[in-house]
């Protein structure tokens, strides 16, 4: 008699076909195809094995640097805004009496917008012969030439990243007022007998109550911002002259406009790490600043 | 010199008003409780004078100043919370110097303090710990050290105990009176328990909806309740309270037609055919034999016990007198069976006569 598979294997064999289907076997593929010059209009170059070269390629090529840096610039620049505003649009609402509620649905608006609306949109704003910003400046008598908001480098960085906060504060806004909404009562009136200004409160009872949600927060953006990807593609697609180049439209241009997979795969093995080293600095926080509140476990 | 006084005080939730002009004179190191049912206005009063309410209308002076408009820092008070409040993210001793490092004390002076608090409320071993990892009862020494760590002019304790099972509820309130006794500060104590405001107070406040009742010593509230109310709520078990009708031989009616002289505090001002409540303590109603030895007037009463409830030095005895039901106290207890019928021994002598319409005590002496 044929001898059969064990129950358990049985049982989670659907699990295992799906988990290899989606993951595993794409994961290993891509992983394959970075040590193979695989360039989509040669398929036949998939066999070819060239171990680490691509590697060697990227960690030397002074394009892929200059994205990467530029993305955790931007990834920092827009982590570090985005949680300033939040903050102050969460304490702020968090002390508005009448129409609150509302008040909280008007401010996830903009998280319902695709991101590539959100792209149009301000690819028009800032558009440099027919945006509302530049008329607004002209029409008021601030400025007279066209700002190239979306041409110039560092105006067009300025440009997406304020795309993207507008994009995304609220993200901050409401984790963060979630935090204040749970946060005990007490401890506060304590504070204010104990001889603490609001400031004073806020600065040793408040925050340190509110910083888990803020690493939380911190946690989920930094993956979504280490991504970014449409915005960016759509207002300035990367250019002028890769001036706006940030890690995600770098590798898609490989990928799929230079046709080179192999390389483009080998740039996002690279960039996992970036996303990797985020998520394990802020889940430390994160543990840390429970650990301090009493709850960790 | 540390005086608490309280004029006309109001407080008003928009056309609600939750306190109805409270007077109240707190004298320096004089441990006064605020008691009452719950939504009687007793933390309401007690916030306002921490300030963290505002007070609608009165003045509130600690010391020789009016505090209206003064904010919480100000006041130079001390608050222990319901909660405990603690800082969850600060150690013991964090907690108990947060205060004085806000004022910007010196470090040192800081670390003598809060190693005196320490001292007092025995938390030397539990000082590097985060409240999370404390019992309920360190959790409230914790929150009274910090209150005692500033010397405030007057601590204030909003329902400290509630929190807590009963055998450390009794333990913590043989603290909090042994700190009183201790740094002799002027201490305003909230509670709903009356067992706590009997025991802790040097003077008890009853409050009922947003008004003072009555204000006295335990004893004077307990032998001289000023109503019914006062009567109910303070000793325990509460005063029974019979209802009757003066009669021209001086003697009161009760629901039953048996009758029972008026009792001589109220003699003289009872006037024929009023209605009146008899009231009289289960310590008055005892089995003969079972009692103290009473003097002055007694009535002997047959009565079917229906429910004892041993408590080990006494009983409390259950049954029912003029259609009312009544506790009775037998001391030196023996075992009773439900449905046995008992003689009773009133001590009309320490009863009581309310006036049945406005609850208000009869008393002549």
């Amino acid at each position: 008699m044929r001898r059969r598979l064990p129950e358990w294997f049985l049982l989670l064999l659907p699990a295992i076909i799906v988990i290899a289907a989606v993951i595993l076997i794409p994961l290993l593929f891509s992983l394959y195809s970075s040590f193979t010059p695989y360039k989509l209009t040669r398929p036949s170059s998939l066999w070819n094995w060239i171990g680490v070269r691509n590697y060697e390629r990227i960690l030397t090529d002074a394009k892929f640097w200059a994205a990467f840096g530029r993305t955790v610039l931007f990834l920092t620049i827009a982590l570090n805004l985005e949680l300033l505003l939040g903050l102050g649009i969460a304490l702020m609402v968090n002390k508005v009496t009448w129409g609150q509620r509302t008040l909280r649905t008007v401010l996830m608006f903009p998280m319902m917008f695709s991101p590539i609306l959100v792209g149009f949109q301000f690819k028009f704003i800032f558009n440099d012969n027919v945006g509302l910003v530049n008329n607004i400046l002209q029409s008021t008598g601030i400025s007279n030439a066209a700002l190239p908001w979306l041409v110039d480098g560092k105006l067009a960085l300025f440009s997406i990243l304020f795309a993207e906060i507008w994009m995304s504060t609220s993200v901050f806004a409401i984790l963060i007022l979630a935090g204040l909404f749970a946060m005990p009562r007490d401890p506060l009136e304590a504070a204010k007998v104990d001889g603490c200004t609001s400031w004073q409160s806020f600065r040793h009872i408040t925050l340190p109550f509110l910083m888990p949600f803020v690493f939380i927060a911190m946690t989920i953006r930094s993956l979504d911002v280490a991504r970014a990807y449409d915005i960016v593609q759509i207002m300035t697609g990367g250019g002028p002259a890769r001036r706006t180049e940030l890690l995600w439209t770098l590798m898609s241009r490989t990928g799929y406009v230079d046709a080179r997979m192999g390389l483009a795969n080998a740039m996002g093995y690279v960039s996992i790490l970036l996303s990797i080293a985020f998520t394990i600095y802020f889940f430390r926080k994160l543990s840390a600043a429970r650990a301090g509140l009493g709850m960790e476990g | 010199m540390t005086e608490v006084t309280l004029t006309n005080v109001i407080k008003r939730y928009g056309a609600q008003q939750a306190v109805h002009g409270i007077n109240l004179e707190i004298l320096d190191g004089e441990f006064v409780v605020l008691v009452g049912p719950s939504g009687c206005g007793k933390s309401t009063t007690l916030r306002m004078i921490a300030g963290l309410e505002e007070i609608s209308d009165g003045q509130i002076t600690i010391g020789n100043r009016v505090v209206n408009d003064l904010p919480p820092r100000e006041r130079n008070i001390s608050m222990v919370f319901q909660n405990y409040a603690l800082y969850p993210h600060m150690s013991v001793a964090e907690n108990l110097g947060f205060s004085l490092k806000i004022a910007k004390r010196p470090l040192a002076e800081i670390g003598a303090a809060v190693a005196e608090a320490a001292a007092i409320l025995g938390l030397e071993d539990l000082m590097d710990r985060k409240p999370g990892a404390l019992s309920g009862g360190q959790r409230q020494r914790v929150a009274m050290g910090r209150a005692i760590v500033r010397h405030p002019d007057v601590f204030l304790f909003d329902e400290p105990l509630s929190n807590l099972d009963a055998k450390l509820r009794t333990q913590m309130r043989v603290e909090i009176k042994k700190l009183h006794q201790k740094v002799g500060n002027t201490i305003i104590y909230v509670t709903h328990d009356q067992v706590e405001a009997m025991t802790l107070a040097d003077r008890i406040v009853l409050m009922r909806d947003g008004h003072i009742v009555q204000v006295g010593t335990p004893l004077e509230l307990f032998n001289q309740p000023e109503d019914t109310f006062v009567a109910t709520f303070i000793g325990s078990p509460p005063m029974n309270l019979l209802d009757g009708v003066v009669t021209d031989a001086g003697t009161v009616r009760l629901a039953d037609d048996q009758e029972l002289t008026v009792p001589v505090s109220a003699r003289s001002d009872v006037r024929r055919g009023q209605q009146v409540k008899l009231g009289f303590r289960a310590d008055n109603l005892s089995p003969v034999g079972h009692g103290v030895a009473e003097e002055g007037e007694t009535a002997e009463l047959n009565l079917i016990v229906e429910l004892s409830e041993p408590l080990g030095t006494e009983t409390l005895l259950f049954a029912t007198l003029a259609g009312t039901e009544v506790q009775g106290k037998m001391l030196n207890p023996r075992p009773v069976k439900p449905g046995e019928t008992m003689t009773f021994r009133l001590a009309l002598g320490k009863a009581h006569v309310f006036d049945a319409q406005s609850t208000k005590v009869v008393r002549s002496i």
